[in-house]
């Protein structure tokens, strides 16, 4: 671990202040994922701004919808009752990820600002563009289990880790950041990025914006959706691949369909137009085929993950029959449904 | 035999060191301390092969003022040069390592570099502003390229048998049978990853004597290692390993943290702690990969007419390493018609070490999923086919056993699992999204007895305490030494103190092959036979005495007095035989080994019949073991709370076998790239359902005087197996390369997905 | 901004460690285990992986169990942290360290203080119920040693204690 300064935020501003004045900042809530990473020198800040003082704990209700402050934990939203009632999907999402431990301390906003797995991105002795932008990437042709089959470079082809994230994209989620010239909406989709040639920036926000808060509208499917997540054990693991499913469904046809897929890429999957080829219909083999057919068209596989292809496959359609029939997984319940 | 049938032996004691663990004062080799203690970081190498052409510490020291020293193979301290030196008491042939010798580099992690400085947290950054320039090799990582290079080992390991001559004629028998089979199977490497990181800590002597608390299974074997590297007398450096944080054979050998420890400890006349991180362990000791082919052959009424297994397992450059991996298929059935052949292949990796059931967990791999193939081709029932080729001496030396209560683990196992109501058919069973499979083997492990002394010293007011050198790694040594002598002066186990783990103690092997029990309390028995017999002579002084004419088996100690066993009225008080005496305590030295007379006729071996159910969801290849029955025949059972643990430890590693563990090295680089926890993937609690352990009865006089077999290794054995044909009665693949994961289920049985490049 | 340079800074922190008061300096880059272990000397606390990936670092911060190996000890300032040697002693055993050996739910011991915090975090929560949820709420508690099934049993032993003394 580097050395590096230490700052207790007293107020957004000063955190905001600090993280443009030093580009070397960055700030610290929960701390599960940023500790880790200084302790393998993949991150190495030169200041440490400390955001657990502000007021950004609280989850708030409206008739619109939901605000999510930004170090509420992740194991305070997933008990929420407001969130079980309105998004039971992410509540769901949120207990298939990491450890109740990891959860009772990891934020809202630390986990949609958390980093790769990629083994190569964690080892320093690789080269990673990810790491040090313009090295090359040592992944492509070596130990690729854990790689994108979705959406990935040249330059890189990590995925992005977060279960909750899978399940805000397919919740269509805004999220609240706030910087040097003030504040700003990011609609999900649009907050993670692809690697492309800057497989550097995870994400869109610009230097010196932090997040504040996550804003859900509405309500979501209380009772057509799942977050349904295979891994290589059975709890305390990352997904190889994970879907999040929220359908509307009246009279036996789906009005709305929102699918986001984990693990496969270096953001949550999401594809609207294929989405579309849901809508209208009733749930069916057809339908689904064809939805799957366009989400996956480009999907190209590494080497050691290429069998992820066929599972995505298999795990939309068994996530997209639970999420009709009103059966949504339960994280403790080892089985699929 | 026992010399007190009464009450301790054979109860489910709570381990005794148990509430110390519990509430967090069981103190670990890294957690002892003394003012101005220096800690120490190791650089592990980035490359698995070629040279070091400069290392650059000055940004280190820069940036921490607080290093007290950096050594490399440029500045180590002279150690010792000749080989067996070096090498220990389980050290395989050839030349051991030596930590910072030379610029060579032979495996990736290797420590080229160790920081010693004021902190933690001050060597482990110092550490990684090392910078180091290597000269890279091309390293050779993958045993699949490298089976062409095999090998017979040159040099026998101590202790290691080689595969026995063939018998028969195996070819022919198995061309001319009714039903055969053949085929490969395949396990990557694995690592121990013992909870407890590895660490040492040197406590540095005003006299310039060493306390060394190391994570080890053997206080002696670490302590004559560190002599005979060092030059230092026996009676300067004591060692003590009183509790270890698990090691499942990771342990045995004496580790690099203890050599740059004590090096650094004795340069700087200094203390010094290195504690390893979770990724330096990687680069210590794994299970070998290995490549097997097992080809059977049976008759029409599925009598096995020739067994032939083959083995090439992984080793280092430098080390031929050798576990016992085939000879288990020449005497698990009885088969005239045998070949067992076992090669190594030289990769540039770390050598590998022994791990939990070294040999028998990978060869019965193999040969149980090629007994379930030949069940299928027979069409017979798994179980049956076992049952019929039963056999009730070691073909493989022809010896005796000294007892094998496998049947007795079958027909028990199959009960209590419902073996009975499984429908012979794969693809049978199914509820929801999920096949339901059934599947089972044989497991075999040598049941070991080792030299060992222990003391024990009985006082006057009935407190007793138990000595040895033994080491408890969570075993329940502690426990079951305290019943034995509580048993034998007949106290409580609560009046017995247990003292473990130290050099200094009553000579005992590392703790390891399950041989500690059965070892290590026969001596605390003889100990106590011995205690006998001193207070009887005591007895016999008076002219008087009511056991004038009595012999040490006759008399037995009961409620502080020693008195005929028949009669309980001819008696004496101990605490009057010590006062007559002059004595307050007395004291007396057991030891037991290995009977060479016995070991002409007998052999001894720990059996089980494992049972497993499994649920796997096809579509998704999802795989969960939803129950295991593991029915053990280990001798005399010492505590049954205890040693179903020990059974219960076996079988979860075995799960991780199975489903989850393999190290995944990147054949380019030569270096493994899921070293951590969150990659590497142990079982977690939500893999393991409810785990039902029985033990069948089984009395044995031979294997160890006071009947016991072991049973650290018994519950591993079989169980990799177990699950790969209850995954085939499931689903209808069989799967022959472990770890049985997702991508391995979805490619059927079509070559799995290779991981590395 | 701070002007010392970094490696001379150190945080003025308070913590409340099983009930005791401590005023420290600290290094913000010492994490609450290492300050726990190697400051404090409480070696109850376990170092199992130092990433969060094994559990064996778990105490009770506030009542809510975390892996002080992520947590910077400057971060939990005015914290309430009870670690395992504040749950009972040898002597006292706090109800969960009782039932872990009474069920055997330990053996080498080393990740046993990191599960028994872990347990004791689980009660508190409230969500578990059944011996499914038991096993997946534990799931960031590794055990090598593979004594699974019989932490299970001990948890669920002091959750049944609970609920029956709850109902008197």
């Amino acid at each position: 671990m580097k050395r590096f300064d230490y700052l207790k935020a007293g107020s957004v501003a000063e955190a905001v202040s600090a993280l443009a004045a030093h580009p070397k900042a960055r700030l610290i809530a929960g701390g599960t994922n940023l500790v880790d990473l200084m302790k393998y020198d993949v991150e190495a800040p030169g200041l440490l701004v400390d955001i657990n003082g502000l007021d950004l704990k609280r989850i708030e209700e409206s008739e619109n919808g939901t605000r999510i402050g930004a170090l509420v934990t992740n194991s305070d939203l997933a008990y929420h009752p407001g969130i079980n009632r309105r998004f039971p999907l992410l509540a769901s999402a949120l207990l298939a990820g990491a450890s109740p431990q990891l959860r009772n301390a990891a934020t809202a906003g630390g986990n949609l600002n958390q980093r790769t797995r990629c083994y190569y991105f964690y080892d320093t002795a690789t080269r990673c563009n990810k790491r040090q932008p313009g090295s090359g990437c040592d992944a492509i042709g070596g130990v690729t289990r854990i790689h994108a089959i979705l959406g990935a470079s040249d330059s890189c082809i990590a995925t992005h880790p977060s279960d909750m994230c899978v399940a805000l994209a397919a919740l269509d989620a805004v999220v609240e950041v706030e910087g040097p010239n003030g504040r700003r909406d990011i609609p999900i989709l649009d907050y993670h990025r692809l690697p492309g040639e800057t497989p550097e920036r995870d994400n869109t926000l610009s230097p010196g914006e932090m997040v504040l808060g996550i804003r859900l509208e509405g309500e979501a499917s209380p009772r057509h959706h799942t977050y349904l997540k295979l891994r290589d054990r059975l709890s305390y693991a990352f997904a190889l691949v994970s879907a999040a499913v929220d359908l509307k469904i009246e009279d036996g046809v789906v009005r709305r369909a929102r699918v986001a897929l984990g693990g496969v890429a270096h953001k949550p999957w999401r594809d609207l137009e294929a989405e579309s080829l849901l809508v209208g219909r009733v749930p069916s083999a057809d339908a689904t085929d064809a939805f799957i057919a366009r989400l996956l068209s480009g999907a190209k596989g590494q080497g050691g993950n290429d069998f992820k292809i066929t599972l995505a496959e298999r795990v939309i359609r068994r996530a997209l029959r639970q999420a009709a029939a009103g059966t949504p997984q339960l994280q403790h319940e080892k089985a699929i449904a | 035999m026992l010399t007190n049938e009464r009450r301790q032996v054979g109860r489910a004691v709570p381990r005794i060191e148990g509430p110390l663990k519990a509430t967090g004062r069981a103190a670990y080799a890294a957690e002892h301390s003394e003012p101005g203690l220096l800690h120490g970081a190791a650089v592990p190498a980035t490359i698995a092969r070629g040279r070091i052409l400069e290392i650059d510490s000055r940004a280190a020291k820069v940036a921490f003022p607080g290093i007290v020293a950096i050594y490399t193979h440029e500045n180590r301290p002279d150690a010792a040069w000749l080989d067996r030196s070096w090498q220990d008491d389980t050290a395989p042939p050839g030349h051991t390592y030596r930590p910072l010798q030379n610029d060579r580099v032979l495996f990736d992690g290797q420590p080229v570099a160790f920081v010693v400085a004021d902190s933690f947290e001050n060597a482990r950054d110092a550490a990684a502003l090392i910078k180091v320039i290597y000269e890279r090799d091309v390293p050779e990582t993958d045993l699949s390229a490298k089976l062409a290079e095999r090998y017979e080992p040159p040099k026998k390991r101590n202790g290691i048998s080689p595969p026995p001559e063939p018998r028969g004629k195996p070819e022919q028998a198995f061309d001319e049978a009714h039903v055969t089979i053949s085929a490969d199977y395949f396990i990557e490497n694995e690592h121990h990853n013992p909870m407890e990181l590895f660490a040492t800590t040197v406590l540095y002597g005003e006299d310039g004597s060493l306390t060394v608390y190391d994570k080890t299974q053997g206080s002696q074997n670490a302590q004559k290692f560190v002599c005979n590297v060092f030059s230092l007398k026996q009676d300067k450096v004591t060692v003590i390993n009183a509790y270890v944080g698990g090691a499942f054979g990771s342990g045995l050998r004496p580790r690099h943290q203890l050599f740059l420890a004590v090096m650094a400890s004795l340069d700087l006349k200094r203390s010094v702690r290195f504690e390893m991180s979770r990724r330096d362990m990687f680069y210590l000791s794994y299970r070998p990969a290995m490549h097997q082919t097992v080809s059977l052959a049976a008759d029409a009424e599925g009598r096995l007419t020739a067994v032939m297994h083959d083995t090439v397992q992984a080793t280092s450059r430098y080390e031929d390493y050798q576990e016992v991996v085939v000879n288990w298929s020449g005497l698990a059935y009885r088969c005239d018609n045998v070949k067992l052949t076992y090669g190594l292949a030289k990769l540039d990796a770390a050598t590998p070490g022994d791990m939990r059931a070294p040999g028998a967990a990978s060869g019965l791999f193999a040969l149980e999923s090629a007994m379930d193939e030949l069940s299928y081709a027979a069409g017979l029932d798994p179980l049956e086919l076992r049952r019929r080729n039963f056999v009730h001496f070691d073909q493989n030396e022809n010896k005796q056993l000294t007892s094998k209560a496998l049947r007795a683990c079958y027909r028990e196992g199959a009960a209590r699992f419902g073996w009975e109501r499984r429908k012979p058919a794969p693809r049978a069973m199914r509820e929801g999204h999920e096949l339901i499979g059934w599947g089972m083997a044989t497991g075999i492990w040598e049941a070991q007895l080792q030299s060992a002394k222990a003391r024990v010293r009985l006082s006057a007011n009935g407190q007793v305490i138990v000595q040895a050198a033994a080491s408890d790694i969570g075993t329940g040594t502690y426990t079951i030494l305290a019943q034995i002598a509580a048993e034998a002066l007949d106290v409580l186990v609560e009046e017995v103190s247990v003292q473990i783990g130290q050099s200094d103690l009553p000579e005992t092997s590392v703790e390891g092959g399950s041989w500690t029990a059965a070892s290590s309390g026969s001596a605390v028995d003889a100990a106590c036979l011995a205690i006998r017999q001193r207070l009887l002579d005591l007895a016999q002084k008076d002219k008087a005495s009511p056991l004038k004419e009595a012999t040490v088996e006759e008399v037995v100690i009961r409620g502080g007095h020693l008195r005929l066993d028949v009669d309980p009225k001819a008696s004496v008080a101990i605490s009057e035989l010590m006062a007559r005496a002059g004595e307050t305590a007395i004291e007396e030295e057991g030891e037991v080994g290995p009977d060479a007379k016995q070991m002409k006729k007998f052999a001894s071996y720990t059996h089980s019949a494992c049972f497993v159910e499994v649920r796997v969801d096809e579509e998704l290849g999802l795989v969960r073991v939803t129950r295991v029955v593991s029915a053990v025949a280990a001798g005399r059972i010492l505590n049954p709370k205890t040693a179903r643990s020990q059974i219960l430890g076996g079988v979860v590693m075995g799960l991780g076998m199975s489903l989850h563990e393999e190290s995944m090295i990147d054949h380019r680089s030569g270096r493994i790239m899921n070293h951590n926890l969150a990659e590497y993937h142990v079982p977690a609690h939500a893999d393991i359902h409810d785990i039902d352990v029985h033990f069948v009865q089984e009395f044995d006089n031979k294997a160890s005087p006071i009947g016991v077999k072991g049973l650290g290794e018994i519950g591993i054995c079989g169980v990799a197996a177990a699950v790969a044909n209850a995954i085939f009665h499931a689903t209808g693949i069989r799967i022959r390369h472990l770890p049985i994961t997702i991508d391995k289920i979805l490619a059927g049985d079509k070559t799995p997905t290779d991981r590395a490049a | 901004m701070p002007s010392a340079p970094p490696s001379l800074q150190t945080v003025p922190v308070t913590l409340h460690i099983n009930g005791k008061r401590h005023d420290l300096d600290v290094a913000p880059w010492t994490t609450l285990l290492d300050l726990l272990r190697e400051e404090l000397k409480l070696t109850g606390t376990k170092k199992g992986c130092d990433h969060g990936q094994c559990g064996a670092c778990t105490v009770l911060v506030d009542g809510v169990r975390i892996n002080s190996c992520l947590s910077l000890a400057v971060m939990r300032n005015g914290a309430e942290i009870t670690t395992i040697e504040g749950l009972g002693t040898p002597e006292r055993m706090h109800p969960m360290q009782r039932a872990f050996v009474e069920h055997d739910a330990l053996q080498c011991g080393y990740c046993t203080p990191g599960q028994i915090c872990s347990a004791v975090g689980l009660v508190a929560e409230g969500h578990a119920e059944s011996r499914a949820e038991i096993r997946e709420l534990m799931s960031g508690n590794l055990c090598r040693c593979g004594a699974y099934t019989n932490i299970a049993d001990a948890v669920e032993d002091v959750l049944n204690q609970q609920q029956k003394a709850a109902a008197e």
